[in-house]
């Protein structure tokens, strides 16, 4: 199971930097989403991975799963939804003023900027 | 009397208000209200005079930051005394004299605001009994003199001097931070009072030498002392007034204060003598010959200047207690003296027009009462006998005399007198050459005497440099308690007094004074051969440097960031997988503690999926609607695995945010490109998909070598499972973390949230306004939708599935305490109901139906939450401390309540609010892209007579204007 998990997470870390090195904004949202999948799951498993021990407490159970980490990733989850939005309609902004979605400054730009 | 010494300290602060609001009731009227506040400080600092003079040590204490050991604590000894005296005392002669110097053109409120804000700032560090408070005035100093300075705003050499002045002081106070944080480590305290105290051990301690050179470094930079007196010269380009108080009195004095304040803990060590008595003795030689050869004759005071703080330097070097004496009493002498002088000069500017030696001279009849003041303040300088520069002049050789250098006895006296020498030809300069002579005839200006108002402070401060050097017992209580504060125990066996006997010292001063004479005698030769021979100019290397380092990191960031992110992204991956590497350290994965879970069949094929997915998406990611419908495969499986990993909560709130976000993402989608074209060369993709396994293998094996391995320290979560109930009266653990144990992370976490749905507001309408709105309207409704936009069986579907919905989100939100569920996942549902009716029949439509501004929602959910943490301070308890107990309404069964609930409710709103905000700003761009609004919930009704044909562009469709 552990071996699952942490090649999950490579995969997704993977992915979502070859999508982030993209030159057009919405692959590299897409990526973003990816890493934030990636590091959500990562502190999750920080905790350790357990299976049938929620974090919920009953009388005579002892063992339960690890509840801090969760609580974290539960804020993060939210957190990156806000962020994934703020993104989106940066780069909406962008294309619509700009008319393009290529998120390298053009040449004339880089000069104009100096 | 202990209270008044934060109010010494806060009232020149709060005096710097006043002159900006009563320059419109003129400029008289300014300057007395100037003067009121620092007058004041200087009646209260009287008051505290007598007990201070008695031995004893006022103090005062506010806990501030208790646990980083920074507070406001204050303390009065005789050194802050006799600080605080000059710098209050000279700074209200210097108001005076400023209110007659500055001219109508100049902005006299921001003057004297600038000027109360750098005495407070003054008084602050001479009054803290804390170095890191004591720190944070410094750095205020460096600031506000660098508006003083930098005072006349037209000229380019105010604004040079003020930005060198400001990197030089500000380079030091950097080095400073570091030596006092370590000073105050090994001493166990950041309390002077603690810290002078732990002297032997300080000395000891093998961290002496590194705090002792980087004190060093940010007191000779402030105090001017070589090599880093280049910067004082320059600063003369400020109005003389500031150059009278900041560079005679205050500011540079502030170095050889700190020096003195940590006297009795730094000095006494062979390190001590020789670096700071060393440095000392340099400047004051080199000091004193760069003086004479300066025409202008601030440029004069200002290397004199830095020659004195050299003299005082090599003294509180020495390490003895009657050099520390020694020292005192001329901080005291050059203080009246030189300020004297700078105003004296400050007076020949302004009638004369010019400050320039080669034009000047044959004053003495011109200006008399100039000349006087002018006469007497500079023998003084020179240490000519029945002025007070003369009694401290000649305590410095004495100690000079008795002072072995490198095993030499010779050396010190002899460069002591040599600097004194040169001392007494600039002094003697000052007069001959600007004040004697015959009066010429090409003058720039009519040299005359000013207004009593202008020679009235400098001729105060003659007059005690007179009583000083006639009657030095009146200066001998002030000289012994400081002495005492300086040398933190028993005074030695001292006099002021004019005739000591026939001592060395007394030789060397009479060579000093007749080698001077001579010495101005040859000056016209000795020029010739200055101005010929080569020197190193410092504000040219100054330049130069700053240059230099401008140039590296300009390239430094133009080659990193040129403009490309895809390139400064890369870079970024590289550096934090090298990083991770490193840190690693090639240990490797230590051998597995924990016993691996066993691979079901359940959970491999919700991973194929997974990579599957992922993989799809990137081979495929060119089509955009195909990539969106993979992410979504991808969150649903990575919820799958919340849910098989025991985190119900953590289920919910990823499959509910994911509904939430592809809506989104296909709602943006609709404006955007469909798909994304080839552009980047394969070589490029290559090098691309390279970092990318890198950075994942990279990930995968930290992942993998952490969950074989145990916690290597206990875990917090077992605190958490034990108070859940106990303290916060849930069983949802994970929802009791949220609420109450890190309630105040939540907090910040949904003000964050708040605020993003609020970036994205004005970001939409700073968009609309702009050419991208002009633009969608033009672009007009796309072509591309589906014929039937509001579907009848979606509708009907949606209207009996929302009082459901919205039946689970209550629901949801109502167990959340003991049960998965809470706030979060409370909002996201209720907000997923809201939205399928949007989907449903429009947004616009729905949104005519319920008038709910999210705005407002997100407001009342962060206030909620606000007013339910600030509901505990009721109770006397620390912000957003719960409570919860049990009521029975009489229906129903007895049920649990707690004020977490409350918090909760705010978490729950601003979900909502913000969820719902993001959507609508993306609707309200697809309204002004010209998409119809329908007046009716559903394209086609079968109850509706009237049915019309359906679509293209809407039934009775109105363009939104």
């Amino acid at each position: 199971m552990e071996l699952l998990m942490a090649s999950a997470i490579g995969a997704l870390t993977a992915a979502g930097i070859y999508l982030v090195l993209r030159m057009r904004s919405f692959p590299v949202i897409l990526g973003v989403s990816l890493l934030s999948y990636a590091v959500n799951l990562f502190l999750f498993a920080s905790g350790r991975l357990a299976i049938n021990l929620p974090p919920i407490l009953h009388d005579g159970v002892h063992d339960y799963t690890d509840p801090l980490p969760q609580a974290l990733v539960l804020t993060a989850i939210v957190i990156s939804f806000g962020m994934s939005a703020v993104v989106v309609m940066l780069a909406l902004g962008a294309y619509l003023s700009g008319r393009s979605d290529a998120i390298d400054m053009s040449a004339q730009d880089t000069e104009n900027g100096q | 009397m202990d209270i008044l010494l934060p109010v010494i300290a806060a009232l020149p602060f709060l005096g710097a208000l006043l002159p900006g609001l009563m320059i419109r009731a003129g400029r008289a009227t300014c300057a007395s209200y100037t003067a009121l506040s620092s007058g004041l400080a200087f009646l209260l600092l009287l008051i505290c005079a007598p007990t201070v003079m008695q031995g004893e040590v006022l103090h005062f204490r506010l806990d501030w930051l208790p646990a980083l050991g920074l507070n406001v604590t204050f303390m009065l000894d005789g050194l802050g005394l006799l600080f605080a005296g000059l710098i209050i005392g000279i700074g209200l002669l210097i108001i005076l004299y400023a209110r007659y110097y500055l001219s109508h053109d100049d902005p006299m409120g921001q003057f004297y605001t600038y000027l109360l804000l750098f005495q407070g700032a003054m008084v602050g560090i001479v009054l803290s009994d804390n170095i890191l408070l004591l720190l944070v005035f410094w750095e205020l100093t460096s600031l506000s003199s660098f508006l003083l300075i930098g005072y006349w705003t037209h000229l380019p050499e105010g604004r040079q001097g003020a930005r060198m002045a400001l990197t030089v002081t500000g380079l030091g106070g950097l080095a400073m931070i570091a030596g006092m944080l370590i000073l105050g480590n090994i001493a166990g305290s950041y309390d002077i009072s603690v810290i002078l105290t732990q002297g032997e051990a300080i000395r000891d301690s093998e961290m002496y030498v590194p705090a002792l050179l980087l004190i060093l470094l940010g007191a000779f930079t402030k105090s001017a002392q070589f090599p880093f007196h280049f910067w004082l010269p320059h600063a003369m380009a400020a109005p003389t007034p500031v150059s009278a108080y900041l560079h005679s009195a205050t500011m540079v004095k502030a170095g050889l204060f700190l020096m003195a304040r940590l006297w009795p803990v730094l000095s006494g060590t062979p390190e001590w003598f020789y670096i700071v008595a060393t440095t000392g003795l340099v400047t004051m030689i080199i000091g004193a010959v760069i003086a004479l050869f300066k025409d202008d004759l601030k440029a004069l005071l200002a290397f004199s200047t830095v020659s004195h703080l050299g003299l005082i330097t090599m003294l509180l070097g020495f390490g003895t207690k009657m050099a520390a004496v020694a020292a005192v009493f001329h901080i005291i002498n050059h203080a009246t003296f030189k300020a004297a002088l700078f105003m004296t000069a400050g007076i020949i500017d302004h009638e004369a027009h010019s400050r320039d030696i080669k034009r000047l001279g044959g004053l003495r009849r011109l200006m008399p009462v100039t000349f006087v003041i002018a006469t007497v303040a500079s023998l003084s300088m020179a240490g000519i006998p029945l002025l007070n520069g003369f009694l401290s002049k000649e305590m410095m050789l004495e100690e000079a005399v008795h002072t072995v250098w490198m095993g030499s006895y010779y050396m010190m006296p002899a460069l002591a007198t040599l600097g004194a020498l040169f001392s007494v030809a600039y002094s003697f300069r000052y007069i001959v050459h600007v004040f004697l002579g015959p009066v010429r005839d090409d003058y720039p200006g009519h040299p005359h005497d000013p207004g009593f108002g202008m020679w009235a402070a400098p001729a105060l401060l003659v007059v005690a440099v007179v009583a000083i050097g006639v009657a030095p017992f009146l200066a001998e209580p002030l000289v012994r308690t400081t002495a005492h504060a300086v040398i933190g125990g028993e005074l030695p066996e001292f006099h002021l007094k004019i005739w000591h006997g026939v001592t060395p010292a007394l030789f060397l001063s009479g060579t000093a004074v007749i080698g001077g004479a001579v010495l101005l005698a040859a000056h016209a030769p000795l020029m010739r051969g200055w101005l010929a021979a080569p020197r190193p100019e410092a504000k040219v290397m100054f330049d130069a440097t700053a240059r230099g380092a401008t140039r590296l990191s300009g390239w430094l960031s133009d080659s990193m960031h040129n403009g490309s992110l895809t390139r400064f992204a890369a870079i970024f991956t590289i550096t934090v997988v090298a990083a991770g590497l490193w840190a690693w350290g090639g240990a490797g994965i230590g051998a597995p503690e924990r016993t691996m879970l066993p691979i079901r069949a359940l959970p491999a094929v919700g991973w194929l999926v997974l990579i599957v997915s992922t993989g799809c998406l990137i081979a495929f990611h060119r089509n955009r609607l195909l990539a969106l419908v993979l992410l979504a495969g991808v969150g649903l499986s990575v919820s799958m695995a919340f849910v098989y990993l025991s985190a119900p909560d953590l289920a919910l709130t990823q499959i509910s945010v994911e509904v939430v976000t592809i809506i989104l993402l296909l709602l943006a989608l609709n404006f955007l490109p469909k798909t994304t074209p080839i552009e980047s060369s394969t070589m490029r993709r290559l090098r691309d998909a390279a970092l990318a396994i890198v950075g994942g293998v990279a990930v995968s094996a930290l992942t993998y070598a952490i969950l074989i391995r145990d916690f290597a320290f206990d875990s917090i979560s077992a605190f958490h499972l034990a108070n859940s109930y106990k303290g916060g009266g849930g069983h949802n653990v994970v929802n009791v973390i949220l609420v109450d144990f890190r309630g105040f992370d939540t907090y910040g976490e949904i003000t964050v949230l708040g605020i993003a749905a609020l970036v994205i507001f004005a970001l939409t309408d700073t968009v609309l306004r702009g050419p991208g709105g002009r633009w969608l309207v033009r672009w007009g409704a796309g072509t591309d939708e589906a014929g039937d936009r509001h579907p009848l069986m979606m509708v009907v579907a949606t209207r009996v599935m929302m009082p459901i919905a919205l039946l689970v989100g209550v629901y949801i939100f109502l167990r959340g305490h003991n049960e998965p569920g809470g706030g979060f996942i409370a909002g996201l549902v209720v907000a997923i109901a809201l939205l399928m009716q949007y989907m449903a029949s429009g947004f616009a439509w729905a949104e005519a139906r319920q008038r709910t501004p999210y705005h407002a929602l997100i407001a009342a959910g962060v206030l909620i939450a606000s007013l339910t943490g600030v509901g505990a301070w009721l109770a006397g308890r620390p912000f957003l401390t719960s409570d919860y107990g049990y009521i029975t309404l009489p229906p129903l069964e007895k049920f649990e309540w707690a004020t977490a609930m409350g918090f909760d409710l705010g978490v729950f709103l601003t979900v909502v609010g913000a969820v719902m905000l993001a959507l609508n700003s993306l609707s309200s761009m697809a309204r002004r892209r010209g998409e119809t609004i329908n007046i009716y919930p559903m394209d086609i009704n079968p109850e509706r007579p009237d049915s019309p044909p359906p679509p293209p562009t809407g039934p009775g469709g109105e363009k939104e204007t």
